[in-house]
């Protein structure tokens, strides 16, 4: 039996030796202040990195270089596309790089009202990437978007509600859909479940771990929770004044750390 | 036998920095050296904080040894712990290495049914089989059926040991790594774990653990490994 | 043909500045569907009244032309009245409200029903130029959604129609693809007029003075009305004909007769109207009032 699992390409670590995103030396200078600097990991396909750290760590400025929001000041990202293998993002137009954006990457937003848009119904919200990439057949986009919103457990019959008159809980999951419905291959999330009761938020990790296993995502997943970072990371980077101190297997991070600031982060967690 | 050892370990060190008080340092082991082959079981020995459980954890990188390999033959070739990249200890820990805990962590809203099926789905096995596969396990462990739709978090220590080593037990692993798995448990389940333990070597599995019951020891172990002499020789 | 009002230039805007938006509309007629921004000028009349219009009108006028002015359709309301008599007066140019004698025609709101012909050029006064404002607030957004083609939410803006009503509903303003590539906002025209702007023979050009943009689409150009694969653009149609001239291929407005609920529904472009009646065509006056405008199954 082993063998056969062994075989299994989808299964194994001989799948995606070819790293997805290749982040090297990378750095962002607020002016004269140091957002982040002297970054360099692979991430590699089907791998979920989490990086933590507390606020003003440089997390969130790091992740924002990443998806593309923030331009870098230093260092080089690489991206493994579907279509043309590896290229500098730096290098791509931008035309190229919003296309790759809404196509094959996805962002989750911690507040929903940055990743939704709140004047339209939550179908519409699905269907827009699909708009976007020149879907044209309405009753499709609703079958796919109501396919989603299942997924995502939301009651399809919510497809022409306005997502402000969902819980919170809710337009997280619906944000993630959104993002989901074009089947990227890389997601970048910064605290999804930031802000949520604690039984919401659980819901939201059962369902996010189940979409990457699913989906065979890659994510970059922001947090200053250690709980979220345990369930969801493979591994983990861990951030202070900008730098990475401390990275490697989740688990090894968390159980054995060596950074004095890992060992302190550690510490700081309240135990239930 | 099989020729070369499933998990080798030569000359392993670790030590603990506490920073929070002033850097202080705490040798556990140094110059650790131990070979385990197929169908071999060996018990960890030695009093309480002579790192036994520390070199358990060591093994499946939970911990990070300072110097020295761990070498675990994984698909054909050999990987060397130590020194293995986060995703080919992911890899190694899903088709190679087994590990079955003391205390089971509890994944929210999981049923423990999935809990102990999920080691089999992630390594491509159709969830339906993994569950029967689960499902089996559990009635051996005796988990009555109706706990098996919960989430394992309101379970008694015992219950939630007995999930814990069926999820451990539901892949044929080649290799396996045992924390006291019969701590909280009965008799009758002592007896199946040593079952387990038996059927896993007859496969050819090769097992290192800790077994504070002595009777199991006995009855599972092939030899047992003594830590205190085996950090004094050195 | 009389010289104007005397102590200012050839249809009020100077030279300079005429050239100024002759230089913006030749850029606009080169890229059709684009665009291009201009120094507006303030004009005689407050924004919201066809300023944007007026200055394209005014930089495009000659001293043989003959204009037409229309405002939802009719050449006889406030705005049509004073904007053609503002042209009569500082250019001195021949006016007209027959469609088939116009060489110029400034419109709010409406294409004459009457086919236009290459020696006609068309005028739009446009309050709201850019198509995405629904959906994207930023200018340096929608600048970079034009540039790069992203016109997924134009889509979403129908779809949320079809989701909520049944149908898109969008009856004016109805977004358009030019010659496949920009997305435009064809001004506030009923729907029903879209298709007629489609291959043109007409030079069609758009003024918004609030917002200081100009735009074109040159003659004979494909203008798209965008749409899904199963809910096709279609124009609004009418159970009634006209009851004045019985028309029964024109926009219709609807008219309250009195207290008791008596309407009649009455050719939008009274030009085209007119000139049936002229030819002998009768509506009946009598027609009982139906229910409102519809759109055909």
């Amino acid at each position: 039996m082993i063998a056969t699992l062994a075989d299994d390409p989808a299964n194994g670590a001989t799948n995606g030796d070819i790293p997805l995103l290749q982040v090297r030396d990378l750095g962002h200078s607020y002016g004269s202040r140091i957002g982040c600097r002297d970054i360099t990991f692979d991430l590699y396909p089907s791998e979920v990195l989490g990086i933590v750290g507390e606020s003003g760590s440089g997390k969130t400025t790091l992740l924002s270089c990443l998806s593309g929001r923030l331009p870098l000041s230093q260092g080089t990202i690489h991206y493994d596309t579907r279509t043309q293998g590896l290229v500098d993002l730096a290098a791509l137009s931008e035309a190229q790089r919003r296309l790759l954006t809404r196509t094959d990457w996805g962002i989750v937003h911690q507040s929903p009202r940055d990743g939704l848009r709140m004047a339209v119904s939550a179908g519409a919200n699905i269907g827009e990437r699909l708009m976007a990439v020149g879907a044209r057949h309405y009753g499709q986009i609703r079958d796919t978007a109501r396919d989603w919103l299942q997924r995502v457990e939301i009651q399809p019959d919510r497809i022409d509600d306005l997502p402000s008159t969902f819980s919170g809980g809710m337009q997280q999951r619906l944000q993630i859909a959104r993002n989901l419905v074009t089947g990227p291959r890389l997601m970048f999330m910064d605290e999804p479940t930031g802000g949520l009761d604690v039984s919401v938020q659980a819901r939201l990790l059962d369902l996010l771990r189940g979409l990457v296993d699913d989906m065979n995502l890659s994510v970059v997943l922001v947090t200053h929770d250690l709980a979220v970072a345990r369930l969801l990371a493979h591994r983990l980077m861990v951030m202070q004044g900008g730098v990475v101190v401390e990275s490697g297997l989740t688990d090894q991070v968390l159980d054995d750390p060596h950074h004095p600031y890992t060992q302190l982060l550690v510490s700081s967690v309240l135990q239930v | 036998m099989n020729p070369s050892p499933v998990i080798e370990v030569c000359g392993l060190a670790k030590e603990f920095t506490i920073h929070a008080q002033g850097g202080l340092r705490i040798p556990v082991f140094s110059g650790l050296s131990l070979a385990v082959s197929a169908g071999e079981c060996v018990a960890l020995h030695g009093p309480s904080g002579c790192g036994k459980s520390t070199l358990l954890r060591a093994l499946y990188a939970n911990y990070q040894a300072d110097s020295g390999r761990i070498l675990i033959q994984h698909r054909g070739g050999l990987v060397d712990m130590v020194a293995a990249e986060p995703r080919v200890v992911l890899a190694v820990r899903r088709h190679t290495l087994g590990y079955v805990s003391q205390f089971l962590r509890v994944i929210p809203r999981i049923a423990a049914l999935d809990v102990v099926a999920e080691p089999a789905v992630r390594n491509g096995i159709a969830r339906d089989q993994a569950r029967e596969r689960a499902a089996a396990l559990l009635a051996r462990l005796r988990i009555p059926q109706r706990l098996w739709h919960l989430p394992p978090a309101t379970f008694s220590g015992g219950e939630q040991q007995r999930v814990n080593i069926a999820r451990g037990f539901i892949l044929d692993y080649p290799a396996l790594l045992l924390d006291e798995p019969t701590a909280a448990l009965d008799v009758d389940n002592r007896d199946t774990v040593a079952q387990l333990i038996e059927e896993a070597k007859a496969r050819g599995t090769a097992l290192v653990g800790i077994f504070h019951d002595q009777a199991l020891r006995e009855r599972v172990s092939d030899r047992v490994f003594d830590l205190e002499s085996a950090r004094t020789i050195v | 043909m009389s010289d104007g009002l005397s102590g200012y230039n050839f249809a009020y805007l100077d030279e300079q500045t005429k050239r100024m938006i002759r230089r913006a509309l030749l850029k606009a007629v080169a890229i059709p569907g684009y665009q291009v921004p201009f120094a507006g000028r303030e004009m005689p009349l407050p924004y919201g009244w066809g300023t944007g219009g007026i200055q394209v009108t005014a930089a495009v006028i000659a001293p043989g032309d003959v204009l037409k002015v229309i405002d939802q359709g009719a050449d006889d309301t406030t705005n049509a009245v004073s904007i053609r008599r503002f042209f009569s007066r500082t250019a001195g140019v021949a006016t007209t409200t027959r469609t088939a004698d116009a060489t110029l025609i400034q419109t709010r709101h409406r294409i004459p029903e009457r086919p236009l012909t290459e020696a006609q050029i068309i005028v739009y006064q446009v309050p709201i130029p850019e198509p995405l404002r629904w959906m994207e607030p930023r200018e340096s957004e929608t600048k970079k959604m034009h540039a790069l083609l992203e016109y997924g939410v134009m889509q979403v803006k129908l779809y949320e129609d079809i989701a909520h009503l049944g149908r898109i509903t969008t009856s004016y303003d109805y977004p358009v693809r030019v010659n496949g590539h920009y997305i435009m906002s064809p001004s506030p025209i009923p729907r029903f007029d879209n298709p007629k702007m489609n291959q043109m023979a007409a030079l069609q050009l758009f003024g918004a003075g609030r917002e200081k943009r100009i735009y074109a689409v040159p003659p004979y150009t494909r203008v798209e009305s965008l749409d899904f694969d199963d809910y096709p653009f279609e124009i609004q149609r009418w159970d009634q004909h006209c009851a004045l001239c019985g028309a029964s291929d024109s926009y219709l407005d609807e008219m309250v007769t009195d207290d008791h609920g008596g309407r009649l529904f009455i050719c939008s472009d009274t030009d085209y109207c007119g000139e049936r009646r002229a030819a002998g065509h009768r509506g009946d006056t009598d027609l009982p009032a139906n229910p409102a405008p519809r759109t055909a199954p």
